[in-house]
């Protein structure tokens, strides 16, 4: 589909959402997409203006990171960095170079992180959007490197960040240097906290592994999206270890949000005014 | 007498878990004097699979701070077989921040097959616990110092790596997760673990190769625990030689430097 025609409905799906207006109905029953939480079936146009929301439910669809970026941004605001930045096979990993080039035609992404400079409302922002789509959104050297350059960036450039999460970790195929991406991308975050920046951390479905660990939990606002799991360890090697069933709702944001590791849980339809009240609330003073 | 096999990358494994080989207590009985221990993340509890404390090196003061197993079966379950919980993570954080006031250098000991996955962990935030490791490592202004006794298990190993020097003993492994959690994810199968192993760069020399390592510090040939007094030889003999080269830099020198080093891990033409 045309990006300009889907940005436009996103736009008006949330100008409708403020208005308390259901948008207008042009439904057409090709494509159709099953609600993974209540089986309800919605053409893909209708799910477009709900924003991937679930209409009867209220499940939230995993999104791409282009989607969410047009949902995010001022139109054409959007300036990407390091794009085509790209990382090797350090373990030698049998055919992990042909996974990748398999993903990236079939995503049209380089990995599993879109960076970018946009606006918000007419503010400034770097953003971070991991894509579940690529190898469930876990966290390389190509991943961890432009997460850490995008911070970077906005330290230097004295712009606040927002890094989207939705991973299942340290990524396998690198090793080691995986694990390290997690102490790179705090250190990055640790200086843009110094220079006294603001850091928002959007938690998606599903964040876990060494995201969590690192980047993931040291916003100075954490936001979550309805029902994501979250969580360090996954829930079935949680299984495996204490050898019992898992409470319902284990790991939800709601189980977070109660434990006191998230500050608010946001549906998609308000995140980017949110967004723009927490960085009205970190501007500058006008009075 | 016949030429020994080449040692896999399983045989280290096995050997890095080998419960025989020298702990954190037997590192801070023969390398410092005067420990102290000190207890509790101050939130919520005491957690007995991370070990912290002070001592004297050499007449000057530090923090050594180190992941326990246990010996007896009694102890691997007060210890946890050496899997923290959130609340070992945030004593670490304690400690850290007290090193710092006082401008104490940090070692750290790290032996631990990972962070512990359970329910109460997760309800206390264990990846907020770990991560918060990490970001406090990467700032401290005194000199530290981590060294991998046995097994460097994924975060939970990390959240005590993050080092201005990492050296590893030559049998200790470190790895992004265990090389039975690898081929589980990866393959399905976590019989496959031994070919895990083999493909996953977790020995020494591969850290070393990698570039995230500084150093290696040798074992007699069938392993640490064989004649434990010539690892504590040679590991004292690093730990002098770094402490005197890091302890003439300022805080903000090891803070930059550390930064740098961090930055350049994955960096090399192989990785990116």
């Amino acid at each position: 589909m045309n990006p300009f025609a889907q940005k436009k409905i996103f736009l008006e799906a949330l100008q409708a959402l403020r208005l308390k207006k259901k948008p207008k109905e042009t439904a057409t029953k090709t494509d159709a997409s099953v609600c993974p939480s209540c089986k309800e079936s919605f053409s893909k146009n209708a799910l477009e203006k709900s924003l991937f929301v679930c209409p009867d439910c209220g499940h939230h669809f995993s999104i791409s990171a282009q989607t969410r970026l047009d949902m995010l941004l001022d139109a054409k605001s959007v300036r990407f960095l390091n794009r085509r930045l790209q990382g090797g096979n350090p373990l030698n990993f049998p055919s992990y170079e042909a996974k990748l080039a398999a993903l990236r035609s079939e995503t049209g992404i380089y990995e599993a992180v879109v960076t970018a400079v946009g606006k918000i409302g007419g503010v400034k922002v770097v953003v971070c959007v991991l894509d579940s789509r690529f190898l469930m959104g876990s966290m390389g050297t190509a991943v961890g490197e432009k997460i850490t350059r995008a911070v970077e960036y906005a330290t230097h450039a004295r712009l606040p960040i927002i890094i989207f999460s939705a991973s299942g970790g340290a990524r396998m195929q690198e090793g080691i240097l995986s694990l390290f991406q997690m102490a790179k991308t705090a250190a990055a975050l640790e200086r843009h906290a110094d220079a006294g920046l603001l850091y928002i951390s959007f938690l998606t479905h599903p964040t876990t592994g060494g995201v969590t660990a690192s980047f993931a939990s040291l916003g100075d606002v954490i936001l979550a999206e309805p029902r994501a799991l979250i969580g360090f360890a996954g829930p079935r090697v949680i299984e495996q270890t204490i050898r019992q069933t898992l409470p319902d709702g284990f790991q939800r944001s709601e189980y977070l949000l109660e434990h006191g590791f998230v500050d608010a849980i946001i549906p998609r339809g308000e995140m980017r005014e949110a967004i723009s009240r927490l960085l009205a609330l970190h501007g500058r003073t006008t009075a | 007498m016949t030429t020994p096999k080449p040692r896999t990358a399983a045989d280290r494994v096995a050997l890095a878990r080998n419960p025989l080989r020298p702990s954190v207590t037997d590192y801070i009985d023969h390398l410092f004097t005067g420990f102290f221990e000190l207890c509790g993340d101050r939130r919520q509890a005491e957690d007995a699979s991370i070990l912290g404390g002070l001592a004297f090196y050499k007449g000057t003061p530090v923090t050594v701070i180190g992941h326990r197993k246990g010996k007896t079966l009694e102890e691997n379950l007060r210890m946890n077989f050496g899997m923290s919980s959130p609340e070992g993570y945030r004593k670490a954080q304690r400690l850290m921040r007290q090193a710092e006031k006082f401008k104490r250098p940090i070692i750290t000991f790290i032996d631990t097959p990972g962070a512990y996955p359970g329910i109460e962990a997760e309800a206390r935030g264990q990846g907020e616990a770990i991560a918060s490791c990490l970001a406090l490592m990467s700032r401290l202004t005194v000199p530290t110092i981590a060294v991998v006794t046995g097994e460097g298990g994924s975060g939970g190993a990390l959240a005590l790596g993050v080092a201005d020097r990492i050296f590893m003993l030559e049998n200790a492994v470190f790895s992004v997760l265990s090389p039975e959690g690898f081929a589980t994810i990866l393959w399905k199968d976590a019989s496959r673990s031994q070919e895990a192993a083999e493909i996953m760069r977790l020995t020494a020399q591969d850290l070393l190769t990698l570039g995230v390592i500084d150093g290696i510090i040798h074992e007699p040939p069938n392993g640490a625990h064989e004649e434990p007094a010539s690892v504590y030889l040679a590991l004292d003999a690093v730990l002098t030689r770094e402490l005197s080269v890091l302890c003439a830099q300022s805080g903000d020198a090891l803070r930059k430097s550390r930064y740098k080093k961090l930055r350049a891990i994955g960096n090399r033409k192989e990785a990116l």
